[in-house]
């Protein structure tokens, strides 16, 4: 195979990654931004979302398609209700301290985790696409669905902006990120911005395990690597910041998918890891963030 | 107020007191909490370590059904010696730390006779010094050519399944003939699938051919096509052994990388064990091969000792559960734990075993062993044991996928796998 092929296929699967990436990351960021909670459990969000696609797309039967789009829907919501329940159970109990609410999502990864382990069990599960279909390349053969993903993901990245700056519901989330105490003396329900904006940001994570779990598959401890690889787009891209997410995501994604083919995955993790590294030095707030107030 | 909610706390209800009272007896009594005290009558006590989470899991599962029939089988027959068979399981998580730490539990806390069933070689490679430490006879089931390398102890045997080594030995001039000389290797990068590249690079190059490429794998990847460019263009057959939760993954991004103008696959079924052929995206693998320790789908010369064993634990014709159909077994792997069960059985007998005393006597009497026939106790065929080497050798199927099934094309013979070794445990310390 020649440079240019072996550079599409790479560019492919590099913005892949970036468009599960940056749909995770977003919710990630939401949450840190708004709430100023480290959610440590994020990546079990997509592992529950992945899950709840399985258990979704099992029970109805008939054409892939019909599973895929029911899971699209009751994935997100049910994750969703279980972020707002550990919320207002948890994280809201804890008054959104910065070190206990850590110690708490980790306690909450764990209970997810194991939770799934019981009732799910120990297997990777396939979901079906919605639809087969190979492009046929030249050179070689490239999933249609993959292509969808990255469709997908811009579609929601679109709405996530639309729902932040043309929204009276985004709004009110930007005056919360902005400024908390400012925006609770104007009448703004800060508190219960908060639950909505955690339960968003867990159904933005479940909806990526939706999207992923016909690529990969379903198993209880697929969180760990979205966790990671969010952690470090939030990072390069600046903690809260929205547009610095997804410039980060396409760039961690691109360079993963073109580092790890041209050279070798290991490289492709070190220079992901050297890149938050260089950010946290020379500029701390990451690539678009702005300082803390 | 405060007087008060202080004395109705002392003064608790009966029944709740009662209740605590209760559940605590009945904790202490559970087998969990007394098993490794004191046992109520001799019995022989295996441990198990079955690797029931991590990325062994489905593996682990069908171990533990296989391990349950076989010593439901044997106690039904008056178990060994006169004594019950007892196999107290523990989930290893598939991790080399918990692997190793569960070897010194069974020996120190539920006093066991023998340990027995671990697979994933990084937990072998970490686990078997402890056993050899602690003098406690170590049974694996795994396929890394950790024994043949000399790199384990006196107290691991594996007198159940055959090594990488002796199995790619036994099919490289199989490969060379008939389906090419030019080869490219996919394998996890660890212990195991570096047996692989290691043997069948030397194996086929006694055949005149050559391996053009060599992919490892990190064993936690969950993405491929990215590895997939540095298949070599001259590759006349692309050579494939993956495993962990991601295989499915594995073979579906091969597929659509190869479309249809592929050169001929050859894989191990570990890429595929625990997952149903009749997977829309695999139908690429139509006309490919498999090696298989076990035919996973009842041949049509199947033995009556295949067939007993399938219904003993419970598989159908597909390799499937009979509880379930999409439930597809470890075939080509779990028969290992049955067959070392009976070895151990065997040997046991041997040396008139009688309990942890005897447990030296045990490793002289299995070293001892040279044959075992095909039989129900051996259902995937007749084997040779090498005391010296500790390991067993023996048959190897080479499948070809027709209809989403896969039917035997070749069945090696015991020789051909057998290796030359000048590795000796019986000259190490008992």
């Amino acid at each position: 195979m020649g440079f240019g092929p072996y550079l599409l296929l790479a560019t492919l699967e590099g913005l892949v990654q970036a468009a599960v990436l940056s749909i995770t990351a977003a919710g990630l960021s939401l949450v840190f931004g708004v709430m100023r909670v480290v959610n440590v459990a994020h990546g079990e969000f997509v592992m529950l979302g992945a899950v709840i696609a399985w258990f979704t797309a099992s029970l109805l039967t008939g054409h892939p398609a019909m599973g895929f789009a029911a899971a699209l829907l009751v994935s997100p919501l049910l994750v969703g209700a279980v972020a707002f329940a550990s919320e207002r159970v948890v994280l809201r109990r804890l008054d959104y301290n910065p070190e206990a609410t850590i110690v708490a999502t980790i306690g909450l990864l764990y209970i997810l985790q194991q939770t799934v382990l019981l009732v799910y069990g120990p297997d990777a599960r396939p979901v079906d696409p919605p639809f087969y279909y190979t492009i046929r390349f030249p050179w070689f053969g490239y999933s249609a669905y993959k292509l969808f993903v990255i469709g997908a993901a811009i579609v929601i990245m679109g709405g996530i902006w639309f729902v932040l700056q043309k929204t009276r519901a985004g709004l009110v989330m930007r005056a919360a990120q902005y400024d908390r105490e400012t925006a609770q003396a104007f009448g703004i329900p800060v508190d219960r911005v908060s639950a909505w904006v955690f339960a968003l940001g867990a159904m933005l994570a479940a909806i990526a395990g939706v999207l992923v779990v016909p690529i990969q598959q379903a198993h209880y401890l697929m969180g760990a690597d979205p966790l990671l690889l969010s952690f470090i787009v939030v990072i390069i891209g600046g903690l809260g910041s929205m547009s610095g997410t997804v410039l980060a995501a396409v760039l961690v994604g691109l360079s993963d998918g073109i580092i790890s083919m041209m050279f070798s995955p290991t490289l492709a993790k070190m220079v992901s890891t050297l890149l938050v590294a260089l950010v946290l030095v020379f500029r701390p707030n990451g690539l678009l963030g702005k300082a803390a107030r | 107020m405060k007087i008060r909610s202080g004395l109705s706390n002392l003064s608790l209800p009966r029944r709740d007191v009662l209740k605590t009272i209760g559940g605590a007896a009945a904790l202490l009594a559970s087998p969990a909490v007394i098993r490794p005290g004191f046992a109520q009558e001799k019995t022989i006590r295996l441990g198990a370590p079955f690797h029931r989470t991590g990325i062994g899991a489905s593996y682990g599962r069908w171990y533990e059904r296989t391990a349950n029939a076989a010593v439901a089988l044997v106690n039904e027959a008056g178990g060994i010696n006169g004594m019950q068979v007892e196999m107290i399981v523990e989930d290893d998580g598939t991790d080399p730390k918990r692997g190793s730490e569960l070897i010194e539990k069974f020996a120190t806390e539920y006093k066991v006779d023998a340990v027995f069933g671990h697979l994933f070689s990084h937990v072998v490679a970490a686990s078997a010094p402890r056993a050899g430490e602690l003098k406690m006879p170590y049974f694996i089931c795994s396929e890394a050519s950790l024994l043949g390398a000399g790199k384990l102890n006196r107290y691991t045997l594996q007198p159940g399944i055959t090594d990488v080594r002796s199995q790619v030995k036994a099919m490289a001039p199989w490969i060379a003939s008939t389906l090419g000389k030019k080869v490219t290797m996919i394998f996890p990068d660890y212990n195991f699938g570096h047996d692989h590249r290691d043997f069948f690079s030397a194996a086929i190059a006694e055949q005149g051919g050559e391996v053009v490429a060599k992919i490892a794998i990190p064993p936690t990847e969950t993405s491929f096509t990215r590895y997939l460019p540095q298949i070599a263009p001259e590759t006349e057959v692309i050579y494939h052994v993956m495993v962990g939760p991601a295989v499915l993954t594995f073979v579906k991004e091969l597929g659509d990388y190869l479309g249809s103008q592929r050169p001929e696959i050859f894989g191990f079924i570990d890429s595929l064990e625990a997952v149903d052929f009749s997977t829309p995206q695999l139908s690429f693998l139509d006309g490919t091969y498999f090696w298989e320790a076990n035919p996973r789908y009842a041949q049509a010369e199947q033995t009556p000792f295949d067939k007993f064993y399938r219904e003993k634990v419970g598989v159908d014709a597909n390799g499937a559960s009979t509880a379930d159909p999409k439930d597809i077994s470890t075939y080509s792997h779990m028969f290992s734990v049955w067959e070392t069960l009976f070895a151990i059985k065997q040997g046991m007998e041997a040396c008139n075993y009688q309990g942890p005393a005897n447990q030296k006597d045990l490793i002289l009497a299995m070293e001892q062993i040279t044959a075992f026939p095909e039989s129900n106790e051996h259902p995937q065929g007749a084997k040779v044991f090498n005391g010296k080497l500790h390991q067993v050798f023996g048959s190897q199927c080479i499948s070809k996928v027709e209809g989403g099934k896969l039917v035997v094309a070749h069945r090696t013979s015991v020789e051909d796998g057998m290796y030359e070794s000048d590795v000796d445990y019986t000259k190490m310390d008992l």
